[in-house]
C-alpha cells in the first residue's frame, strides 16, 4: 500500500515538475515565497509589485546577502513547511542546499516549488536571471538585467587572467577553484587561480602547508566570518596566515556579494581589480 | 632505565621524526628536516616549525598524558577500565573549553581556554570518584562514566547548538573525536606546562601506588596517606586531560590500551607501568595521526575515529576478562 503510494505521489511530482514552466506561460504566479538567500534576490531583482509576499530572514542580513537593505520591504519566514503553508503562496523558490523534507512537505501540499541550484559560474548567473523571468512571468524585465549584466562584465573583464597569482582562503582552509563564481570573478579581474597549481578547480581543502608553499601574491579572505567563535575559524588566526598579513598580502572580500548568482557579483569584480591594480603598481 | 622503557624511547623518536616528515606537500624526509632544523626564513622552514612540529609535538604531549592518565587512574581504581575518555572526564574537560571558546573568554584571556577545561576535568575526575566509590567495581564505574560523560555530552552539543557561529555546531564531531590538525605553536606552549604540572604529581605518586597494589589497608600501613594520593591523582589527571582536550579534543582509548598492552611488559607494578605507560601513548598518538594523514591525506579523518577502532576491541576483550575472573 505505501509503496504505491509512495510511487503514484513520486509520479505525481514528477506531473507538478513538468506542468510548472507550462503553467507559467499562462499564468504568472501571484503569490511567491522564496526560501534560500539567493532565490531571495533573484525574486527581488525580478518580481513584479506585490508579486513576492515573503522571502528568507537571512536575506536581511548585510553579512550574507548584497540585498540587506531591499531585504527590509519585504516581511520574512524561516523557512519551516507550516508556515510557508499558512502564506499560500502559489509558487516557492527554493536552493538545492535548501531542506528537502521541508520542499518534499511543500509539494505534497500540492504547492509549485522551483528549485535553484548554486550559480558556478557567470552564465549560471545571466541563466538563473532569465529562468526567474520566465517562472515569475516577468521575462521582459529579466532579460533586461541579464543583457546588462553581461555588457557591464564585459567592460570590467580584463585582458589577461594571467596576471599576479592570488587564492581565496577561507575557514576551515576552503579555497575556490577557477570553476566557481569566486574563481571566475579572479580571472575576470585578471587574475591567475593559486588554486588551480594545487589541482583544485572545482575548489576544496587547500592545506595549510600548501598555501605557505605555494606563497600567493594575494590571498583573500572574509565572506564566512560569522559572529562567534568556530574552530573553523580559528586557522585564520594560525601563524602562517598571521605573516602573510603581516606581509600586507591578503585582501578582505565581502561574502555577501558572491555568496550568490546575482549581478552583485560585479562589486566583487570590482574590487578584486582594483586590489590588481594595487599589486602591480607595487 | 629499562628495556621496555628504552624500546618505547627509541619508538617515540622513530614516529616523531616520520610524523615530521609527513604532509600533503610531500616533501622529502631528508629536506623537510634539514629545512626544520637548519632551515632559515624561507616557507619550507616556516611549514616545518609553524605546522608539522606543532602537529608532532602535541601529539607527544596528548598521547603521552593520556596514557600516564590513564594508568594512574587504573593504579589507583585497581580497575583495568578506567580511561579518562571512558569515564567521562575527557568530555567534561571538552565542555569546559567548548564554554571557555564559546563565551569569548578564550579570545580575551587565552589562558581561560586550559583553565576551564582543567576545571572542569578536576570536577569530573570528583564527580566519578564520588559516583563509583573508593571500591567500586567495574560495572559502578563504567555506568557512573557513561553518566558523566552523556551530559557533558549534551551540553557541549547545547553550547555549539546555540552558537550564533554557522560553523559551530559542525564541531560536535571534533570535541568529540579530537583532532591535530592545523594546530600551531600557541597551543602547544598553552597545553605543555598543564600537562607537565599534572604528569609531575602521577610520576611521584608511584610509590603509593605501588603500595596500594596490596589493599588500602596495607598501603595505609606502609604510611601512604590515601588523601593525598587521592588529591593527586584527581590534579595530575585534571591537569593532563584538560589542557589535552583543550588543545585536541577527545582522544579516546589511549589510556586503557597502552597500560594494557605494557602492564604484562612491567611485571604489573604501577611504578614501572606509569613511565612506560606515558611513553607507549605517545607513540600510539603519533602512530595514528601518522595514519590519519596516510590513509586519508584530502580529509581532516579524525585521530579518536583512529584510536577508537584499536581501543573498542581492546575494550571489549578487557570487559569478556573482567567477566571470566568474576568480579563484580
Amino acid at each position: 500500500m505505501s509503496v504505491f503510494r509512495r510511487i503514484s505521489e513520486a509520479l505525481l511530482a514528477g506531473v507538478v515538475l513538468a506542468a510548472a514552466p507550462a503553467l507559467g506561460e499562462t499564468a504568472a504566479p501571484e503569490r511567491v515565497v522564496s526560501l534560500n538567500v539567493c532565490t531571495d534576490q533573484l525574486a527581488m531583482l525580478v518580481a513584479g509589485e506585490g508579486q513576492l509576499v515573503s522571502i528568507s530572514r537571512l536575506t536581511r542580513d548585510p553579512a550574507y546577502s548584497a540585498m540587506a537593505d531591499e531585504a527590509l520591504a519585504y516581511p520574512v519566514n524561516q523557512g519551516r513547511a507550516e508556515e510557508i503553508y499558512l502564506l499560500a503562496p502559489d509558487l516557492v523558490l527554493s536552493g538545492s542546499f535548501s531542506s528537502l523534507a521541508t520542499t518534499e512537505m511543500l509539494r505534497r501540499l500540492g504547492i509549485a516549488v522551483e528549485v535553484f541550484p548554486p550559480a558556478n559560474s557567470f552564465a549560471d548567473v545571466a541563466g538563473q536571471i532569465r529562468r526567474m523571468g520566465e517562472i515569475l512571468g516577468r521575462e521582459t524585465v529579466a532579460e533586461k538585467i541579464a543583457i546588462r549584466f553581461d555588457q557591464d562584465l564585459d567592460e570590467l573583464r580584463a585582458d589577461r587572467a594571467s596576471g599576479p597569482r592570488a587564492a581565496f582562503y577561507g575557514a576551515g582552509g576552503w579555497t575556490s577553484g577557477s570553476r566557481t563564481l569566486d574563481g571566475e570573478a579572479l580571472s575576470a579581474a585578471g587574475f591567475s587561480n593559486v588554486a588551480e597549481e594545487a589541482g583544485l578547480s572545482d575548489g576544496g581543502m587547500l592545506p595549510l602547508e600548501l598555501l605557505a608553499l605555494l606563497e600567493p601574491d594575494l590571498v583573500i579572505t572574509g565572506g564566512d566570518d560569522g559572529p562567534g567563535f568556530s574552530r573553523r575559524q580559528e586557522i585564520m588566526s594560525h601563524p602562517i596566515l598571521a605573516r602573510i598579513r603581516a606581509a600586507g598580502r591578503d585582501a578582505g572580500l565581502p561574502g555577501a556579494d558572491r555568496v550568490c548568482g546575482t549581478p552583485h557579483i560585479l562589486r566583487a569584480v570590482r574590487r578584486l581589480a582594483e586590489l590588481r591594480r594595487g599589486l602591480e603598481a607595487r | 632505565m629499562s628495556r621496555v622503557t628504552a624500546a618505547l624511547a627509541g619508538l617515540v623518536v622513530l614516529l616523531f621524526l616520520v610524523s615530521l616528515s609527513i604532509g600533503p606537500a610531500g616533501i622529502g624526509p631528508l629536506t623537510s628536516l634539514n629545512a626544520l632544523f637548519l632551515g632559515s626564513d624561507g616557507p619550507l622552514a616556516l611549514v616545518m616549525r609553524e605546522i608539522r612540529l606543532p602537529r608532532a609535538l602535541l601529539a607527544v604531549l596528548v598521547g603521552g598524558g593520556l596514557g600516564l592518565s590513564g594508568a594512574a587512574l587504573q593504579g589507583y581504581l585497581r580497575n583495568p577500565l578506567a580511561e579518562p575518555g571512558l569515564i567521562g572526564v575527557s568530555a567534561t574537560a571538552a565542555f569546559g573549553a567548548v564554554l571557555a571558546l564559546q563565551t569569548g573568554l578564550a579570545a580575551a584571556y587565552a589562558l581561560a581556554l586550559p583553565a576551564f577545561a582543567l576545571a572542569f576535568a578536576a570536577a569530573g575526575v570528583v564527580l566519578v570518584l564520588l559516583l563509583a566509590g573508593p571500591r567500586g567495581g567495574s560495572v559502578t564505574l563504567i555506568l557512573a562514566g557513561i553518566a558523566v560523560s552523556s551530559l557533558a555530552g549534551a551540553l557541549t552539543a547545547l553550547v555549539l547548538n546555540l552558537s550564533p557561529n554557522p560553523f559551530a555546531a559542525n564541531e560536535i564531531v571534533f570535541w568529540m573525536m579530537g583532532s591535530l590538525a592545523d594546530r600551531s605553536m600557541r597551543h602547544v606552549w598553552l597545553a605543555a606546562p598543564f600537562i607537565a604540572a599534572g604528569a609531575l604529581p602521577l610520576l611521584l605518586a608511584r610509590r603509593g601506588l605501588d603500595a596500594l597494589t596490596l589493599g588500602e589497608d596495607a598501603a595505609e600501613a606502609m604510611g601512604i596517606r590515601l588523601g593525598r594520593l587521592r588529591l593527586a591523582l584527581v590534579v595530575g589527571v585534571a591537569g593532563i586531560v584538560g589542557a589535552a582536550t583543550a588543545v585536541a579534543g577527545t582522544i579516546g582509548f589511549v589510556g586503557l590500551v597502552v597500560p594494557h598492552v605494557l602492564r604484562p611488559l612491567t611485571g604489573a607494578r604501577p611504578s614501572r607501568l606509569l613511565p612506560a605507560s606515558a611513553l607507549g601513548g605517545a607513540a600510539l598518538v603519533l602512530a595514528a595521526d601518522i595514519a590519519v594523514r596516510v590513509v586519508l591525506p584530502g580529509e581532516d579523518l579524525k585521530l579518536g575515529v583512529v584510536t577508537a577502532l584499536i581501543g573498542a576491541p581492546v575494550f571489549l576483550r578487557l570487559i569478556l576478562m573482567t567477566r571470566a575472573e568474576g568480579a563484580p
